[in-house]
C-alpha cells in the first residue's frame, strides 16, 4: 500500500508522465489517445489506472501529473476518486493534480451535483476542468489544457 | 454550457460585474444578474436543506376537487412566465383555443383515424394549489369530446387535461414585472398531439416557452428520500427503484423493491434534524441501499443511473413523468417540481 510521492524518483530526460485515474476504461482510453495525438516537443507518456494505490511491483517512471477523472453520471466514480485521493502524498497537490469532470453536458443523466466536484477541487486546491468526451470535437480541446497543466509543473 | 466553464474564472468575473450595478440601477435586470452570480459562485454552497411539506394553505385543498389530479400519469414541462394573462378572461381563452384546435385539426396536422372533431375546451381555476399567498392561482385546461346528439346534454369524455401551477415560486416571482403571470410548472395528461397544439397556442398567445422537464438521478434520489420521510397512515404501494445500466447492445434494467415500512425505518435511522432533509442524509440513505445490494449481488448500483422512483406518496420517472398517489402531500411534491422547473427556466 504505497503512497504516491512526487519526488521519489529521478525525472526522465525530456519526458513527462501523466497518470489518469478513473473507473471507466473506455473514457480514459479516449482521453489518452486524444492527448497523445497532440503535437509536442517533448515526449509524453500516459498511464491509466482504475484506482490508487498503484501496484508497487511495476517499474514506472516518475509521475508528473495526476488527473482524476470523475464521471458526473456515476456516484461510484466519485467514491472511487475520494478513495484514491487518500493514497496521494500531500506535496502532489502543489500543482501536480487536476480534476476532470465529464458528462456535465447531459444534465438529465447526472447523479452528482456540480457543486460536489467543485467543493472537492476546492478542498484539494487543484484545478477542475469540464469535458464531454463523447463529443468528438471536444476531445482535442480537452487534451490541450492537460498539456498546459503538465507544462506548468516543473520538469 | 458556458456556466460550467465560467465557474473556474468566476472570481475575476464577479469583480467585473460590480461596476455594472451602479449603471443599471435597481431594476429587473440587476436582479437577474444577482441571481446568475449566486448560481455561478465559486464558493461551494452548504448542503441543501429542504423543509418537508407543511403548507398552511394545504387545508384549503379540497380532496374531492383534487381527486382527479391523483393516480394519473402527468408529463412535466417547465414554462416561462405568461405575458398579459388574465384570470378574468378564461371564457374568452376557451373560445379562442377551441377555434384554434378545430382549425389545426382540420388542417390535417394531427389527424387520427376516427377522431371526433367536436371538442370543447374548458379553462378553469383550481383553488388551493399554491404554496404561499403570493403564488398565482393554478388553472386547468381540459379538452372534452362534445356529444354528437344535441338532445344529450351530458358532459363529454375528457380527452386531454393540462394544468399550470406555481408552488413557492418566490425566486421567480421576484424577478418578473407586473405584466407576467408565473406558473412555471405545467403537467399534461393525454395525447401528445393535443399537448403540442395547446403548447403552440399558448406560446403564440402569451409569448412563453414550454420545455420538457427531465428529472436527473440526483433529484430522483432527493425525491426518494423526501417521500420516504413522509408519515403515512397506510402504505398503498411498495417502495421501488429502477436503475438503468449502460451497457451495449441493450441497456439492462435493475429493479429493487422494498417494503415501505422498512424503507421508512431506514430513513428514520439516517434522519437527524427534525423538519429538514440534508444532502448528507439523502446520500447516506441511498448509500445504505447501494451497499446492501452490493453485499448480495456484487453490483455497484452507484455506477448505474437511477431512472425511476416509486413510493406510496408519488412515483417519478427520469423522462419527466410523475404520478401523485397521496393528496396529503400533493403540495409538497409540486413544490419540489416547481423548484426544478424554475431552475430549468433560469
Amino acid at each position: 500500500m504505497s503512497v504516491l510521492r512526487p519526488l521519489d524518483k529521478l525525472p526522465s530526460l525530456n519526458t513527462a508522465t501523466i497518470l489518469l485515474v478513473g473507473t471507466e476504461d473506455a473514457l480514459l482510453q479516449q482521453l489518452a489517445d486524444s492527448m497523445l495525438k497532440e503535437d509536442c516537443t517533448s515526449e509524453l507518456k500516459v498511464h491509466l489506472a482504475k484506482s490508487l494505490p498503484l501496484p508497487s511491483s511495476v517499474n514506472r517512471p516518475r509521475i508528473d501529473l495526476i488527473v482524476f477523472v470523475v464521471n458526473l453520471h456515476s456516484k461510484y466514480s466519485l467514491q472511487n476518486t475520494e478513495e484514491s485521493l487518500r493514497h496521494v502524498d500531500a506535496s502532489f497537490f502543489l500543482g501536480k493534480v487536476c480534476f476532470l469532470a465529464t458528462g456535465a453536458g447531459r444534465e438529465s443523466h447526472c447523479s452528482i451535483h456540480r457543486h460536489t466536484v467543485v467543493k472537492l477541487a476546492h478542498t484539494y486546491q487543484s484545478p477542475l476542468l469540464y469535458c464531454d468526451l463523447e463529443d468528438g470535437a471536444s476531445r482535442p480541446c480537452c487534451g490541450q489544457p492537460m498539456r498546459h497543466e503538465r507544462k506548468k509543473s516543473p520538469p | 454550457m458556458d456556466s460550467y466553464d465560467a465557474s473556474e474564472s468566476t472570481p475575476r468575473q464577479s469583480t467585473s460585474l460590480r461596476p455594472e450595478d451602479y449603471f443599471i440601477g435597481a431594476t429587473f435586470l440587476q436582479k437577474r444578474l444577482e441571481s446568475v452570480r449566486k448560481q455561478t459562485s465559486f464558493i461551494p454552497t452548504p448542503p441543501r436543506r429542504k423543509i418537508p411539506h407543511c403548507s398552511q394553505l394545504q387545508e384549503d385543498v379540497d380532496p374531492q376537487k383534487v381527486a382527479f389530479l391523483l393516480h394519473k400519469q402527468w408529463t412535466l414541462y417547465s414554462l416561462t412566465p405568461l405575458y398579459k394573462f388574465s384570470y378574468s378572461n378564461l371564457k374568452e381563452y376557451s373560445r379562442l383555443l377551441n377555434a384554434f384546435i378545430v382549425a389545426e385539426k382540420q388542417k390535417g396536422l394531427a389527424v387520427e383515424v376516427g377522431e371526433d372533431f367536436n371538442v370543447k375546451v374548458i379553462f378553469s381555476t383550481v383553488l388551493g394549489i399554491k404554496g404561499t399567498q403570493r403564488d398565482p392561482e393554478a388553472f386547468l385546461v381540459q379538452i372534452l369530446s362534445k356529444s354528437q346528439l344535441p338532445s344529450e346534454n351530458r358532459e363529454g369524455k375528457v380527452l386531454w387535461t393540462g394544468w399550470f401551477c406555481c408552488i413557492f415560486g418566490d425566486s421567480l416571482l421576484e424577478t418578473v414585472s407586473e405584466d407576467f403571470t408565473c406558473l412555471p410548472l405545467f403537467l399534461a395528461n393525454g395525447a401528445e398531439s393535443n399537448t403540442a397544439i395547446i403548447g403552440t397556442w399558448f406560446q403564440k398567445t402569451f409569448d412563453c416557452y414550454f420545455s420538457p422537464l427531465a428529472i436527473n438521478a440526483f433529484n430522483l434520489s432527493w425525491m426518494a428520500a423526501m417521500w420516504t420521510a413522509c408519515k403515512m397512515d397506510h402504505y398503498v404501494a411498495t417502495t421501488e427503484f429502477l436503475w438503468s445500466v449502460p451497457c451495449s447492445p441493450q441497456s439492462l434494467d435493475i429493479s429493487y423493491a422494498i417494503h415501505p415500512e422498512d424503507a421508512k425505518a431506514l430513513w428514520d435511522s439516517v434522519h437527524k434534524t427534525p423538519g429538514e432533509v440534508t444532502q448528507e442524509e439523502v446520500d447516506l440513505f441511498m448509500d445504505c441501499l447501494y451497499s446492501h445490494f452490493h453485499r448480495h449481488f456484487k453490483i455497484h448500483l452507484s455506477a448505474t443511473r437511477l431512472v425511476r422512483v416509486s413510493t406510496s406518496v408519488a412515483s417519478a420517472h427520469t423522462d419527466g413523468k410523475i404520478k401523485i398517489l397521496c393528496h396529503k402531500y400533493l403540495i409538497g411534491v409540486l413544490a419540489y417540481l416547481t423548484e426544478l422547473a424554475i431552475f430549468q427556466i433560469e
